[in-house]
């Protein structure tokens, strides 16, 4: 009987501890006082909802808020001259971008990007499409990579300038980072050219490569798979990584599969339309046939389009930026001498360079104040001497023309002087004549007065 | 006054052109299908949202929370003591939990403050969830800052803060008005009459309306902010949210039987209250608004203003800061 009781009183004893077990796992799931912030995934438990909630409704309103703000990509060609770059993307897109066919004779490698806003149903997207002006043309073409490496960095320096801004506008900041290289193979049937190995080579920890293989029409089928082969054979041993589809979300991850194993995309350009049937189609056409651009058997454009448009573009611009920027932040910032080792000193190191080159920044705007200053100084002091000089012959030909007028109005006084002189002259001989003639009369009429006089006596 | 209906997803179905056999459709690029791209990403990676809700103990937080998510989402229905005592300071509390619907998957966090507004003295009782709201800042600040950061820096920032106003039917108290100002610079405060079965309709109306002057007085600018209004429809839609702030809620966990129906709602002597009933309380704008018209535009707000605003004060903060302590108030408290 004891020992039942004993055991009862084990049993209740065990219990207790269970429960306060229990209690302390669910409490420790409650983290008490701030100091303990929220982990992410750890604690949190999956909770049932007994109705209809509405936050299914989230990925929508995200949708709806990128729909607002509109979309970029950026897409950098790379290949030689004449290999299609332009028709290909008017192809692509279906727009006849600007721009004419670029000559063979450029002294080096240049990048010309152009912007445009297109839009389909109520999607904007600002495409910029960067061309590679004189890629392969020179004689010595060891240093054509460097100005598309440069380019890149400069996308992202860029991103990152306005990442490490303190008053910065991320949300309406253009996006300039590639996010896909179309790489254009020529299509030669043989093998990899050593121009096209070390640029991609240089290439592809900076930027999603796709390879394609440009003008494929001048290949058969059956040398087409075996370019295709060594292709992918050259790749892979020299080590170039190429952007796989990805493959992990099942809605897409088949089809991406598929598609990886067609690389690289062996495509055919062509704006012109031909009737084939009763339609129009982009074609080009040949004396022994019309190769159509958009049939899966002619070529792989559609495929390209597929996977670099319809499926893939978030991936993309995914993959730029947390793969390829990351990496490239990672790398600049080491240079400028940050480590992550002590997190207390992070944010305060930071805080120095900005100081560092807050000052720096400070002093070069100061002695570009002086020397602005300076001309300007200088420009009003040369601005001033012309107006005085303009003044001063001012002045003289106000003298001078006063002088003119003074001698002028002497003149003219003296003239009427003169005049005024004869006029008084006259009017002397005037008078004097008019009392000679009065005077005369008076002796006229006396006289004959006297004459009367004389006859009446 | 209808809400208006949330944004239907028909306009983003997007049809996949099936790949035939070459002869596709003509002047169709497919650019539109980066709308289906996002929303397949969105789905994979799941959202994440963080509630605070502040007020005093006994308004019904923890209820009005389980109401929202429909399930027991607060720290009282984790925490399994039996007895609540009121603590002697303020306690900041999170719970999280992943909740899903219909394949999007989500993470919410509701974080309790317990002793808010509870002790007899409570001055600068904001001053821990500032510093907890501000933590959260600094934490996300401090992974973005790493050289070597994580692919989804993991978001803790208080996307909302629910603040419930007792209902008095006069106007907003000292301590209201005081913490609202401070923290509506800080975070997205969303204002609610609590427990609104004890206020008439005529009542209601008439405290929100002085609640709203009082604010309009203060110049506290709750959520949706005026400033941030993008465009003109933007301005109209929240132009008649703000006209309607703050919702009078009432919270429920319990299901009763009205009219042949299973709904949430209190049950009274004299009637049951039905909480989803927008001609009883204004549950249902609530959460419309937090959850299905405006969460993305609440988490884009904070992570776009808020924390941009405390990221340049912190990273200005060395430079500056010794000159300036005195001005700003709300920050050096």
């Amino acid at each position: 009987m004891s020992s039942c009781i004993k055991l009862g009183h084990l049993l209740w004893y065990i219990y207790n501890i269970i429960v306060t077990l229990t209690q302390t796992c669910h409490r420790s799931t409650v983290h008490g006082l701030f100091s303990t912030h929220v982990q992410s995934g750890e604690g949190a438990r999956a909770v049932p909802l007994a109705g209809h909630v509405g936050f299914d409704s989230m990925p929508d309103q995200l949708v709806n808020k990128s729909v607002n703000h509109g979309f970029c990509f950026n897409i950098l060609c790379v290949g030689e001259t004449g290999l299609g770059k332009s028709t290909l993307m008017d192809t692509l897109f279906n727009t006849k971008f600007e721009g004419e066919p670029t000559q063979h004779n450029q002294p080096g490698v240049q990048l010309k990007s152009n912007t445009y806003e297109l839009q389909e149903s109520n999607v904007r997207l600002k495409l910029t499409v960067v061309n590679t002006v004189g890629f392969g043309d020179q004689i010595n073409k060891e240093d054509s990579y460097k100005s598309i490496v440069e380019f890149i960095d400069t996308q992202f320096e860029a991103y990152l300038q306005e990442e490490l801004k303190i008053k910065r506008t991320l949300h309406s900041y253009h996006d300039t980072r590639i996010h896909a290289c179309l790489y254009f193979i020529a299509p030669t049937g043989h093998s990899l050219k050593s121009l096209d190995l070390v640029t991609m080579k240089k290439l592809d920890s900076k930027v999603n490569i796709i390879p394609i293989i440009a003008k494929s029409d001048a290949i058969s089928k059956s040398e087409l798979t075996k370019f295709k082969i060594k292709i992918t054979s050259e790749l892979v041993s020299n080590g170039v990584q190429i952007y796989q589809f990805p493959t992990d979300d099942e809605t897409v991850a088949e089809i991406n599969s598929t598609m990886n194993g067609h690389l690289p995309f062996a495509v055919v350009g062509s704006t012109e339309e031909v009737k084939i049937g009763n339609k129009m189609v982009k074609a080009r056409q040949y004396p022994w046939g019309t190769v159509q651009v958009e049939n899966e058997n002619h070529c792989d454009f559609v495929k390209l389009r597929e996977m670099l448009i319809r499926v893939n573009m978030e991936d993309l611009r995914e993959q730029t930026h947390t793969r390829h920027y990351e990496l490239y932040r990672r790398c600049k910032l080491e240079e400028m001498g940050f480590k992550d080792t002590d997190p207390d000193c992070k944010p305060f190191s930071l805080q120095e360079t900005y100081e560092a080159k807050r000052n720096e920044f400070m002093g070069d705007l100061q002695k570009k104040e002086e020397e602005m200053r300076q001309m300007f100084v200088q420009r009003v002091k040369e601005k001033e001497a012309e107006l005085k000089e303009a003044e001063k012959e001012l002045h003289e030909k106000f003298d001078r023309l006063k002088k003119l007028h003074q001698d002028e109005k002497k003149k003219l006084e003296d003239k009427k002087k003169s005049l005024d002189d004869e006029l008084n002259g006259f009017k002397q001989k005037k008078t004097a004549a008019e009392l000679l003639q009065s005077q005369a009369q008076q002796a006229g009429g006396s006289t004959t007065l006297k004459r009367d006089k004389e006859r009446k006596k | 006054m209808m809400m208006p209906p949330p944004a239907m997803p028909a306009a983003f179905q997007v049809e996949k052109p099936v790949p035939g056999p070459g002869m596709g459709d003509f002047s169709y690029v497919g650019i539109d299908a980066i709308l289906e791209q996002m929303r397949r990403k969105a789905m994979k990676q799941g959202f994440e949202l963080n509630i605070m809700v502040v007020g005093q103990s006994g308004l019904g937080k923890s209820t009005l929370m389980n109401t929202l998510f429909k399930s027991k989402v607060s720290r009282k229905s984790v925490q399994a003591t039996s007895q609540e005592k009121i603590p002697k300071t303020i306690d900041i509390k999170s719970v999280s939990h992943d909740i899903e619907e219909k394949g999007v998957r989500m993470k919410l966090t509701v974080i309790d403050t317990p002793g808010f507004g509870d002790q007899i003295n409570n001055e600068n009782c904001w001053q821990p969830i500032m510093k907890f709201i501000n933590a959260q800042y600094e934490q996300y600040l401090q992974e973005e800052i790493n050289i070597n950061r994580k692919k989804r820096i993991p978001d803790s920032r208080v996307h909302c803060c629910i603040y419930f106003i007792p209902p008095t039917g006069h106007c907003l108290r000292p301590l209201d008005v005081e913490f609202m100002r401070r923290l509506s610079k800080v975070v997205n405060i969303v204002p609610v009459i609590a427990k609104a079965d004890t206020l008439t309709l005529e009542e209601r109306d008439f405290f929100k309306q002085k609640i709203r002057e009082e604010l309009r007085a203060n110049g506290i600018d709750v959520y949706p902010q005026k400033e941030f209004d993008e465009d003109a429809e933007d301005r109209m839609i929240n132009d008649k949210i703000r006209e309607m702030i703050p919702f009078a809620v009432v919270g429920s966990d319990q299901e009763y039987q009205v009219n042949g129906r299973r709904l949430l709602g209190r049950k009274t002597k004299w009637g049951t209250i039905e909480v989803e009933n927008i001609a009883h309380c204004e549950f249902a704008y609530l959460r419309d608004l937090l959850i299905r018209t405006h969460m993305e535009n609440i988490k884009d707000i904070t992570s776009s203003i808020h924390y941009e605003v405390y990221r340049v004060r912190r990273l200005n903060e060395n430079n500056t800061a010794i000159a300036h302590e005195g001005e700003d108030t709300h920050w050096g408290d």
